[in-house]
Order: structure tokens, then C-alpha cells, then sequence
């Protein structure tokens, strides 16, 4: 026992001489966290639309005025050829064409129908298909207006309509960064404790330190838990950081118990710190370790469910999402956080996570063990 | 009578088909200068390796101060000193946090480090240097320093790993000088060097070569038996033949 | 000049003998497509709602059909009561309930207008907005079904026309993005470590007493991760014609030329970086940690840039993955010309001298 006092001693000794490694640790997160919930942002609004009028009609002013004022658009080009407009797409200057057809207000009261063209850059499929959508249903919108217009009222039966009343639940006013938040704080943490924790066992084995204590009696299950315990400690810190950052700038206060939350995260620390350890008795240099948990890092985090919902990947992916530990920390913490979920809601993922850090820090323990 | 500290017999260490360690055979007594020779790649770290408890013998047997390497490892551990090549100091923490905690992982209590950490740092002078960080030391102090460090918690023997690399001979003289007294106090010393004039410090030596025990003497019997005036020779006439290089 | 090569040389041995990290080099740009390709969308599937009928009746029953065979629900029909639905939100089983009230064909018909509820799970807000639009849709289009019956005058339909991507498939948009993230990732960290860990350990100083321009030294660290850089475009172009579906609308050579010019600003990133720092440590935290979620982020290809505040979009503008996504989505799959990107190039190349620049300075105050 006396040995993990010492180990400790050395270890935060080591780690508060190390000013960059510091600084990066509370700075990097703090900076990241200010900036990437803005950043990181579905919705569709300043879409660029050139819009080109052939007809001149009091009918597509009024369709005009109607598109520009719905807050989703920003005029970019007005009645150039469609040759120039088209030309607008292609150096990204605008989103959507929109061509209202010569003669367009005489030929719908004529013909009863008539059509508008759009053209979409559809490179970006999702903002196309907002952008389109919303263009659609502004039409649709201004159809039933001109309708009104051009017929006395009364004189028809007005169709059935049936609309949608819909709350949103935990997040009445859709702000994206309570979703983000949460999100963005489990990622920091999982890279620290991750990274740091790899990084330091194979920069003990490159300089011979390691040698070192394992001639000496030192336990490997001490040596490991001196160098869990440091790195455990800093991911509280770093997500502490990380909460009063959330509380402070984006008034987010969890809704649930923050000691529930405190509690989760310690036992995801284990498993991430156990995997970082795991990674370094595979490695001999800091740079390999570096590498290849980046590259897992990279994979947790793109298919963990902070970017896309886990709910819509095909069947494999959703397997292995079963053994990506980030996936249960993004859910649990938007679950606590918005929703304020309690303990027995969040049992099942506790449960997958500490078998994580089980298995994990074990198997790791077994690679130390084995002498050569 | 003394007794033998380092006993092996067959020691042999094969990784799949190379035998890097071939079935070497020797005794080492107490309170014995001990070199241990060879060229590069003759097998000497590996051998050290065994004696350490940092790796299991493929077959042979061997005991350390009266411990066995397969399965009594930790008890080998809290008996033995090491100094490696690299000298394994922690170049970010200061003089004292080192002495600290190496003593304290060998089981030193609080009194006993304190008493003994400064008698170590009077002994070497470095009373101006306790709180500097040890990397910013020259080299010959942490050379110095590192071997202290090992015989802190009075270990039986203490594995010496080419501790001499890079210094100039003034600083080499006075490692020897540490070296002796620590054999005074009854430590055995068991030391790998390339420093041939080195050789002619220990009571004996051995060459090892391809993996094998070519020769093991003291170095007076050596040179008489080649005919040879220093062991520079004596170890150009064994090692010149090694089909093994690093 | 064969001095040069012989460094060159060098370093290419160092890299080709570290096989674990040659795995990751060229297995990551693989492993990114193919999550992108075939696990990420946008789109919401399969998504778990409830709904509750309390009508029962022709219009309802009509109404829930078409949502239980649409791809995006799966539909629960339960009658809970509320205390139940929030528990059910807080496991996070559902995402959305849609509830109808009672008698709602009936006021279809005789008051022209009927209400339905719906509540969605909004910690996720856009899943919450998509589905709910979903649900919009479907009531829309069982009304316009009905209406069809009556004739209904001044119909206008838009007529939509999706350009460069009329299957609105993802690829288009992220595999310029991922080619953007893996160059810049593995060029500025490699390099960047390279050089440090020769600092580090000392051989650095070997090399600079060596008669060789230490320009020479830094340079021949870089080349080999041009090369290999190169061949990740490569085979990230070979996996998305062949495997995405995804061709090469424009000049392949100049999105070679391109691709060459935008390893080279990372390679001169790297080295600016290693200047910077001395210790392997810290040149790895910031050139990953520092670097992958902005990149990410500000390269446009996760998140439009138009709808960050003010401030972030000028910061876009130093990111150099900004400008490189949008000249491989120019050349890719617009399929234009150097006209179209001689801007961007530009700006690529001066961000890449501005660092050259600082790089030489720091090194040489270094050295004297």
C-alpha cells in the first residue's frame, strides 16, 4: 500500500512539473468547449437563392416577397439568365435557383396549373433537402394564398385541414447546443483520459524507466493503479471543468442528480484509462501509442451518436456501437443532463461499462505481467 | 567459506529458434567484483535479464541470493540493487524526490529515508543539488547518484549494467571508489562494462560469446593462460572468433 | 543532391520499419470511408415511437397505417398514461408519441379541421424536428389523397432538380471531407512528431553539425509522407469510384496537383509545430487534440459554415481543410477547372509560405 503513495507522489509531481501537458489538459478543453456547440449546428438557415423572373407579374413579386421574407433565404442574384444563375451554384455563391416561367400569373388563371423550376446544389444532401423543403412548402403556402385571392370566398368548399400541435419535451426551444454540450464534454474527457494515460506508460518504457520498476518490488497491479489513479483524478477534473464551463456560459444545469453523473463518469474514466493502458503494452513508442489511439479515438467518437443518431445505421454498425464505450457515455449524459434520468434508467449502461473497465484493465494487467 | 550469491547451472534463454543464452554455468560469491564480458550481441543483457527476475529462463536453473528465478521473482527483487545503461533516474523529478521514492518503493520508512537520503547526498557532494531536477545534472553526477540510489535499501547484490558509458576517467575512478565501498559493507557486484581497464578491477570475469562461457577467471589467470599483457587482448583473442554482432 | 537522397532514404527506412503505424497510415482513410459510406446519415430510421388512438376510427386507422409502413418509424400502438410516456421518454425508448384526439374523423368532415399531438423527444433537436416533419408529411399527403377527389383549382408544382447528386447519397459531401481530414491529421502529426522525437533524442543536433543545410534535413522528413499521403488520396479515390459509386467528374491530374499543393501546407504546418515545441508529448497533443475537432468542424463538411456566428466563420478561413474541401468538391463533383479554384489555390499557397516563413525564423533564432 505504502508503494502506491509513493507512485503517486511521483506521478503528480510529474505531471504539475510538466506545464504544456497541464495547459493542454485544462486549456484545450475549456477553449473547445466554448467554441465547437457553436460551431456544430444542423440547422438550415442562410440559404443562398437566386431567383430569376420572367414574368414580372404582381403574382411572382408577391411569390418573391414571400420567400425572401421567410427568414430562411438570402437573395444572392436577382434575373440574371438562368445561364448566369447556374453559374452562381457552381462557385458556391448560391444554393437554389428558383425560375418563375414567363406568362405564370395569366397562364394559372388560364390553364389552372402551372410549374416553377428549381434547381438545388444537392452536394450537401441534407441542407438540399431542407432547403427544398422548405422552399416547397412556402409555395404551398402561397398557393393557398393566391387560391383565396382568385376566388370569391365562399364559392367553393374549403378542404379538410388538419394540423399538428407538437411540444418538444426536455428542450422546448430545440437549442442545439444542449444537445451538443453534453456531447462535446464526453469526447474531451474520453481523448484526455485516453490519450494521456497511453502516452505516459510507453514514454516510461522509450526512456528505460520502466525497466527500472520492475526490477524493483513493485507490484504490477500497484505500478497500474499509480498510474490510474492520477489520470482518473484529472478526467474529473477536466469534466468539472467541463460542467462549470456548461453551467456558466451555456446555462446548462443538469436536470438530473450531478452526483449520479459524477458517479457514471468514474467508472467510464476506469474503462477509458483501461483501454489507454491497454493500448500502451502493445506499443514501444509514444508515437505508435499516439497513432493508434487516435485511430480508435477517431472511430468511438464519429460513431458514438454525437454526430448521427446511432438509431439510423444499418445492423452491423449498431453491433459494434454496442462495444464502443463513447456511444454509452454520449447517451447517458444527454439522458442525465436533459432529461434527468435516474438510476435505474441509466442501470443497463452502468452495468456494459464497468464490465468494460473489467475486462479492460485486466487484460492489461495480463500484458504487464507476462516477463519476457 | 563464502557462500555463492549468484548460482546458475544450464541457465539457457531461447526466443523460438535463436538460443541467445546457451547453457551457462557459474557462481558468483559474496562480496565478489563480478565482470561479466562479451561483445555486443553475445547474450550478456539477456543473461542479466534471468538474474534480475525480468525474465523466465527457458531452462537451466539459477538462484539469487538463495532465491529461484522461476518462481521466486519478488523475493529476488527486494534483495537486488540495478543500475541500467540508460541509469533510470527520473530525469523530471529533483535529486531528493528520486531518492525518495525509489526508497520508499523498497520499503524505507519515513525516519530511514530521511536519515539515509542525506547521508547519501553528503557522500556525493550534492548537498548544493538537491532540489534541481536530476536531468539537468552532468552526467558523472547522475551516474553517481543512479548507483546510490541502488544500494539505498542494502540490497545483497547489485546488477551493474555498463553504468560507466560517457564519463571521463576522473568520474569513472570515483564510481569504482563507491563501487568498493559498497563491497565493503558485504554487496556483491555483478557488472557488464566494455571498458577493458574496468575488467582489471573485478575479482573475476567472464567472457561470453555466441551465448556461451568462453572463459571465467580472475584477469591475472586470463592473461597468463593467452599470453597476452592487458584484457584488451585477452578479450580480442576470445571475441575475434564471434560469428555473433550486434 | 545525393546527400539529399541519402536522407531521404533514411527517413523512408524509419517510417517503412514501423509496421503498426504504417497499418493505421493507410488502413484510417479506408476505415473513415467506410463508416462514412455505409454507417452515418443524416437521415433518421427506425426510429421507436408510440401512438395513441383515441379515435379509432376510418381516418385515424388510415393515418397510422401509412406511418407503420413508412421506413423511418416503428411503430408501438399503446394507450399509456402520461406519468408512463415521460418514463418512457426518460429511458430513452421513445422519441416521439403521436396521439389522436377522440372523434377526429369526425371533425375532419364537419368542421373542416382536425388537431393531432405530437411529442417529440427534443434532447436531440434535430431528430425531434425531422420526425415531426415526417409526421407533417404523411398527415399532408392522406389529405391531399381525400382532396383528390374534389378538383381542385390553381395548382402550382415546383418542379425540383437536384444537381450533381440527384440521389441526394451522402458521398458527394464527405469524401473530399474525409480526404481533407486524413491529410491534414496524418501529415501535420507525423511530420511534426518526426522532427520532435529527433530533438528529443538528440540526433537532431548530429544531423545540424552535418555540412547539410538544415532546411535539406527537415525537407527529406517531409518527403516521405508526401509519398504516402499521395497514395491515401489514391486509394481514398479508388474506394469511392469503386465502392461509393462515386466517379471523378473533373480532371483527376489536377486533383492530384491540388492534393499535392494541400500536403504540403500540412507538412509545413508540422514542421512549424515541431519548431514550436520540444517534446514529443506536447507536438502530438496539439496536432490530435488541438486539431481533430476543429478540423472537423471547420472544414464545412460536417456543419455548413453559413450557420456559425460571425466570428467562427472568419476563423474557418485559417483552417486550410476549409479550402481544400472546396476545391475537391469543385473538381470532384462539380467537375470544373482550375478557373474555378484559383482562389482557393492561392490562398492555400500563401498560408503555406506564411508558415514556411515563420518556421525558417523561429529555427534559425534557435540555432544562433
Amino acid at each position: 500500500m505504502r508503494t502506491i503513495k509513493f507512485l503517486l507522489q511521483k506521478e503528480f509531481r510529474q505531471i504539475f512539473r510538466n506545464k504544456s501537458i497541464l495547459a493542454m489538459v485544462i486549456f484545450m478543453p475549456v477553449v473547445q468547449l466554448l467554441i465547437l456547440p457553436l460551431a456544430a449546428n444542423y440547422e438550415v438557415k442562410n440559404i443562398n437563392i437566386s431567383v430569376i423572373d420572367n414574368d414580372h407579374s404582381s403574382c411572382s413579386q408577391k411569390l418573391i416577397s414571400k420567400v425572401t421574407a421567410s427568414g430562411y433565404f438570402t437573395l444572392t442574384g436577382y434575373n440574371y439568365s438562368f445561364k448566369q444563375a447556374f453559374q452562381l451554384i457552381e462557385k458556391d455563391e448560391a444554393d437554389l435557383v428558383l425560375e418563375i416561367p414567363q406568362g405564370f400569373e395569366r397562364n394559372l388563371v388560364r390553364e389552372n396549373e402551372q410549374q416553377l423550376f428549381i434547381a438545388v446544389n444537392a452536394i450537401n444532401g441534407t441542407k438540399a433537402n431542407l432547403g427544398g423543403a422548405y422552399l416547397a412548402s412556402i409555395i404551398r403556402d402561397y398557393n393557398s394564398d393566391i387560391r383565396l385571392d382568385l376566388i370569391e370566398a365562399g364559392r367553393f368548399n374549403r378542404q379538410p385541414t388538419a394540423t399538428i400541435v407538437s411540444s418538444n419535451w426536455f428542450n422546448p426551444l430545440l437549442n442545439y447546443k444542449l444537445f451538443m454540450v453534453p456531447g462535446i464534454l464526453a469526447i474531451l474527457v474520453t481523448m484526455i483520459g485516453g490519450f494521456l494515460t497511453a502516452l505516459n506508460i510507453v514514454k516510461e518504457k522509450e526512456v528505460g524507466t520502466i525497466e527500472q520498476i520492475n526490477v524493483t518490488p513493485i507490484k504490477k497491479h500497484h505500478f497500474i493503479l499509480g498510474k490510474l489513479i492520477p489520470f482518473w483524478i484529472l478526467g474529473n477534473v477536466v469534466f468539472t471543468l467541463g460542467l462549470l464551463v456548461a453551467w456558466l456560459i451555456y446555462g446548462i444545469v443538469p436536470l438530473g442528480s450531478v452526483l449520479l453523473l459524477y458517479g457514471f463518469i468514474s467508472v467510464y474514466l476506469l474503462a477509458v484509462l483501461g483501454f489507454g493502458l491497454l493500448v500502451s503494452t502493445f506499443c514501444d513508442t509514444q508515437q505508435q501509442a499516439m497513432f493508434i489511439m487516435f485511430f480508435f479515438m477517431m472511430v468511438f467518437i464519429l460513431m458514438g451518436g454525437l454526430f448521427t443518431s446511432i438509431d439510423s445505421m444499418p445492423e452491423w454498425a449498431k453491433v459494434f456501437t454496442m462495444f464502443n464505450p463513447v456511444s454509452y457515455l454520449i447517451e447517458v449524459m444527454r439522458m442525465i443532463m436533459l432529461k434527468g434520468s435516474g438510476m435505474k434508467d441509466i442501470l443497463k449502461q452502468l452495468g456494459t461499462i464497468a464490465l468494460f473497465a473489467i475486462v479492460l484493465n485486466s487484460w492489461a494487467i495480463l500484458n504487464y505481467k507476462k516477463t519476457s | 567459506m563464502s557462500e555463492a550469491v549468484i548460482k546458475t547451472d544450464k541457465l539457457t534463454k531461447r526466443f523460438g529458434d535463436f538460443v541467445a543464452t546457451n547453457a551457462i554455468s557459474f557462481e558468483v560469491q559474496k562480496g565478489e567484483v563480478f565482470g561479466f564480458l562479451g561483445a555486443n550481441g553475445a547474450g550478456k543483457t539477456t543473461a542479466m535479464r534471468m538474474l534480475c527476475g525480468l525474465s523466465i529462463p527457458s531452462s537451466g536453473t539459477a538462484t539469487i541470493a538463495g532465491f529461484d528465478v522461476y518462481g521466486q521473482t519478488e523475493k529476488i527483487k527486494k534483495s537486488i540493487g540495478y543500475m541500467s545503461q540508460k541509469f533510470s533516474l527520473y530525469e523530471d523529478l529533483t535529486v531528493m524526490e528520486n531518492i525518495r521514492f525509489f526508497g520508499g518503493i523498497y520499503g524505507l520508512t519515513g525516519q530511514q529515508l530521511k536519515n539515509k537520503g542525506n547521508e547519501l547526498i553528503t557522500k556525493l557532494g550534492l548537498q548544493k543539488e538537491v532540489k534541481k531536477i536530476v536531468g539537468s545534472l552532468p552526467l558523472g553526477w547522475k551516474q553517481k547518484l543512479s548507483f546510490s540510489v541502488a544500494v539505498l535499501h542494502n540490497p545483497k547484490i547489485v546488477f551493474l549494467d555498463e553504468p560507466t558509458g560517457g564519463v571521463d576517467p576522473v568520474t569513472r575512478r570515483q564510481f569504482w571508489d563507491l563501487i568498493y565501498e559498497s563491497v565493503e559493507n558485504g554487496v556483491t557486484i555483478f557488472i557488464t562494462t566494455h571498458y577493458m581497464d574496468e575488467a582489471e578491477y573485478c575479482n573475476r570475469i567472464s567472457i561470453m560469446v555466441d551465448g556461451k562461457i568462453e572463459a571465467l577467471d580472475t584477469p591475472h589467470n586470463l592473461k597468463e593462460k593467452y599470453k597476452v599483457t592487458s584484457m584488451d587482448d585477452v578479450f580480442y583473442q576470445l571475441a575475434r572468433g564471434a560469428k555473433r554482432g550486434e | 543532391m545525393k546527400q539529399f537522397i541519402t536522407f531521404i532514404k533514411k527517413e523512408f527506412a524509419h517510417v517503412l520499419r514501423d509496421r503498426k503505424t504504417l497499418l493505421i497510415l493507410f488502413g484510417m482513410p479506408v476505415v473513415q470511408i467506410l463508416i462514412f459510406g455505409f454507417a452515418l446519415t443524416n437521415e433518421v430510421q427506425n426510429a421507436r415511437i408510440i401512438v395513441m388512438d383515441h379515435s379509432n376510427d376510418a381516418a385515424t386507422k388510415q393515418i397510422v397505417a401509412k406511418i407503420g409502413a413508412s421506413q423511418y418509424f416503428d411503430v408501438e400502438k399503446t394507450v399509456i398514461k402520461g406519468k408512463q410516456m415521460e418514463a418512457a421518454f426518460k429511458k430513452g425508448k421513445i422519441k416521439l408519441a403521436v396521439i389522436f384526439p377522440a372523434n377526429f374523423n369526425t371533425d375532419l368532415l364537419h368542421q373542416n379541421h382536425a388537431q393531432v399531438q405530437v411529442i417529440a423527444d427534443a434532447s436531440d433537436p434535430n431528430t425531434a424536428t425531422t420526425l415531426t416533419n415526417y409526421i407533417s408529411t404523411i398527415l399532408q399527403d392522406y389529405l391531399s389523397d381525400i382532396n383528390q377527389v374534389a378538383n381542385v383549382p390553381y395548382r402550382i408544382t415546383p418542379q425540383i432538380r437536384m444537381m450533381y447528386n440527384p440521389q441526394l447519397k451522402g458521398a458527394p459531401n464527405f469524401v473530399p471531407g474525409v480526404m481533407a481530414l486524413v491529410l491534414m491529421l496524418v501529415c501535420v502529426m507525423m511530420t511534426a512528431v518526426s522532427i520532435v522525437k529527433e530533438k528529443e533524442t538528440g540526433t537532431m543536433e548530429i544531423l545540424l553539425v552535418s555540412p547539410f543545410k538544415p532546411l535539406l534535413v527537415i525537407v527529406s522528413k517531409a518527403i516521405p509522407y508526401l509519398l504516402l499521403s499521395l497514395i491515401n488520396v489514391a486509394s481514398i479515390l479508388a474506394l469511392s469510384v469503386f465502392v461509393l459509386d462515386l466517379p471523378v467528374k473533373g480532371s483527376i491530374l489536377l486533383l492530384f496537383a491540388e492534393s499535392t499543393l494541400f500536403i504540403i501546407t500540412c507538412l509545413t504546418l508540422g514542421i512549424f509545430i515541431s519548431v514550436k515545441t520540444n517534446s514529443q508529448q506536447v507536438a502530438m497533443l496539439i496536432s490530435l487534440m488541438g486539431m481533430l475537432l476543429p478540423t472537423i468542424l471547420f472544414s464545412g463538411f460536417m456543419f455548413p459554415i453559413e450557420n456559425m456566428p460571425i466570428p467562427l466563420q472568419v476563423f474557418s478561413n485559417v483552417i486550410p481543410a476549409k479550402w481544400f474541401y472546396i476545391i475537391v468538391k469543385t473538381i470532384m463533383i462539380k467537375g470544373l477547372g482550375f478557373s474555378a479554384i484559383w482562389k482557393e489555390s492561392l490562398i492555400l499557397s500563401g498560408i503555406t509560405l506564411f508558415l514556411l516563413i515563420v518556421s525558417l525564423k523561429s529555427f534559425k533564432i534557435r540555432l544562433t
